[in-house]
């Protein structure tokens, strides 16, 4: 059995917007668990969690000095502040939908 | 000794607290050496409301919290030789001059030295063909039907660093980029080149950690349990000490709440930023990419290794438009089968407005989380207690079909499910925006002295 724990186990995160394309952090609380999130966190797995909003593409920067990760993902927003109808039209929320992706720890 | 230069920031958004400048003046005044205090003030969208609010009284148009911002520091400030930068002039730079000015009358202060930086809103007629040029076909069409509220180029931090340098106690700008000013106070102290983008580069990034003010000293980040943060209610704001050679420490007045560490400042240096090695300002391409964080412990933070680039040929704009209205109606359902019964509500208003693209959110099982159509994680009660706010949203260029999902949700109460209750209906008009690229030629900028 494929052994997973929740993102927030290891990672904190936060969520900025610009127009219609939104960037989620990722860091690790501790350094070994970086080549986790590096191996798990790919751009095609993240693109799929969020899946439901229909991102057009998601680009991952790593940044190993400051174990975090930076996800740009775009047209995620349904156009974003001006033009969402959402609540959030920000997607400032969206950090913590990542946060419960489910992460395979086995190595 | 090191010549260190204290920053600090006494606002992130427009709305933000106003008792926190207080402290941090305190706090500068507790330490020899040069400082200033900068207030963030003007969100993308912020300048054409503000731009909206000038049109219905030609005094206004600037901060509209700005006397409650400045009031309680300019006494100490001018007289500590603090430069207070604000670009709380926003549609209105001169008019919050003004006003400023009056403050400082009033407070038995003569003849302080506001410089005003002015040639970031290309909204004049004469200057539209400039935009036009740069706008790619969509956007050109949407342009020439639209009507323009605003429109403003991000300016850089070379007026802010002259006005300073000719002896400026105040700075009032309109749009320039957020982290320009920290830069521009960072350049007329230290005196560099313009184009030492190192030097640049760690000097907009020391920006860009403070202009969001508490999201890097613990506001932003609390999480019970998780991620504890003491006394957010007294959160402090925060500090940047800047050497010369361009390393950063992040602190924050003593005796405040909140809290700078490792993990608070790495979350806010990566805030809305892309390609960490290619963070776009006018001053400069900053590059974070080799960027190292080193927590000293107590409320202090070093970031180090910071780089820069080249700055653009171009500035970005953004152009305010006429969006139409949005409408938004709510009411809650509790108890037994709540969630079947906002459910049934909202199929009630679906066919009333058929016609109309609604977002539905069931908020408590569904919302914020889903997509404008609906797509998205749903939360299942499993106990027999309910408690659902059903919202409905749409947009319409025409106010009275806008309207209409008010009126239409305020009649559930009696012609919808049972036992719905509190209605709130909102009404308000939206602005869209379309960002631009111009030519940096086409741009002047200047800093003029405010006479009464």
């Amino acid at each position: 059995m494929i052994k997973t724990m929740p993102l927030y186990k290891l990672a904190h995160a936060r969520t900025g917007d610009k127009g219609n394309r939104s960037n989620v952090s990722v860091i690790a609380y501790r350094p070994e668990d970086f080549s986790i999130l590096q191996r798990e966190l790919t751009e095609e797995k993240v693109k799929s969690h969020f899946g439901f909003r229909n991102p057009s593409a998601v680009k991952r920067y790593e940044l190993p000095n400051l174990m975090a990760f930076n996800f740009v993902i775009d047209d995620v927003l349904d156009g974003g502040v001006n033009l969402s109808l959402n609540l959030d039209s920000h997607g400032k929320s969206l950090s913590y939908w990542l946060l419960a992706m489910e992460i395979n720890i086995d190595a | 000794m090191t010549d260190i230069y204290r920053i600090a920031c006494a606002a992130g958004f427009s709305g933000d607290r106003t008792d926190v400048a207080k402290p941090l003046v305190e706090e500068l005044l507790k330490h020899g050496g040069s400082k200033c205090l900068i207030f963030e003030s003007l969100a993308e969208r912020t300048l054409a409301l503000a731009q909206l609010e000038r049109r219905q009284n030609s005094e206004l148009g600037y901060e509209p919290l700005l006397l409650e911002m400045l009031d309680p520091v300019l006494v100490d400030c001018i007289k500590g030789g603090i430069p207070i930068i604000g670009n709380f002039g926003a549609a209105n730079p001169e008019g919050a001059a003004r006003l400023i000015n009056a403050i400082a009358k009033q407070k038995g202060l003569s003849d302080i030295r506001i410089a005003i930086v002015k040639g970031d809103d290309i909204s004049a007629l004469e200057l539209r063909k400039n935009i036009e040029n740069v706008l790619s076909p969509p956007d050109q069409i949407i342009f020439s039907q639209s009507e323009l509220i605003s429109a403003n180029v991000y300016i850089g931090a070379k007026e802010i660093a002259d006005a300073l340098l000719a002896g400026a106690q105040v700075v009032v700008t309109g749009r320039v980029s957020d982290p320009s000013l920290t830069v521009g106070p960072l350049m007329a102290h230290f005196k560099k080149d313009w184009n030492d983008w190192t030097f640049l580069g760690a000097a907009t990034m020391a920006g860009h950690l403070l202009e969001c003010g508490a999201q890097v000293t613990g506001g932003y980040f609390a999480d019970p349990g998780i991620k504890e943060v003491p006394g957010l209610a007294t959160v402090g704001f925060p500090i940047v000490e800047f050497d010369a050679q361009g390393n950063i420490c992040v602190t924050k007045p003593s005796g405040t709440g909140g809290l700078v560490n490792r993990m608070t400042v790495t979350e806010q240096l990566l805030y809305e930023l892309h390609d960490p090695a290619q963070y776009f300002t006018p001053d400069v391409v900053a590059d974070i990419s080799q960027a190292k964080i080193v927590d000293l412990g107590g409320d202090r933070v070093m970031v180090t290794g910071i780089k820069g680039h080249p700055k653009p040929s171009t500035l970005k704009a953004n152009l305010c438009i006429n969006g139409g209205w949005l409408g938004e109606a709510e009411i809650s359902y509790a108890g037994f089968n709540a969630l079947k019964r906002a459910q049934l509500a909202a199929q009630i208003i679906k066919e009333r407005l058929s016609d109309l693209n609604l977002r539905i959110d069931f908020i408590g099982s569904s919302s914020i989380f889903a997509s404008d159509t609906g797509e998205g994680p749903q939360f299942k009660s499993t106990l027999s207690f309910e408690d659902i706010r059903l919202r409905i949203a749409a947009a319409h260029q025409d106010r009275a079909q806008a309207q209409r999902v008010c009126r239409e949700v305020t009649a559930l109460y009696t012609c919808g499910p049972a036992g719905g209750g509190g209605v709130r209906v909102s009404l308000r008009p939206r602005l869209n925006t379309i960002t631009c690229l111009i030519p940096r030629e086409s741009v002047v900028a200047y800093y003029e002295f405010f006479r009464a």
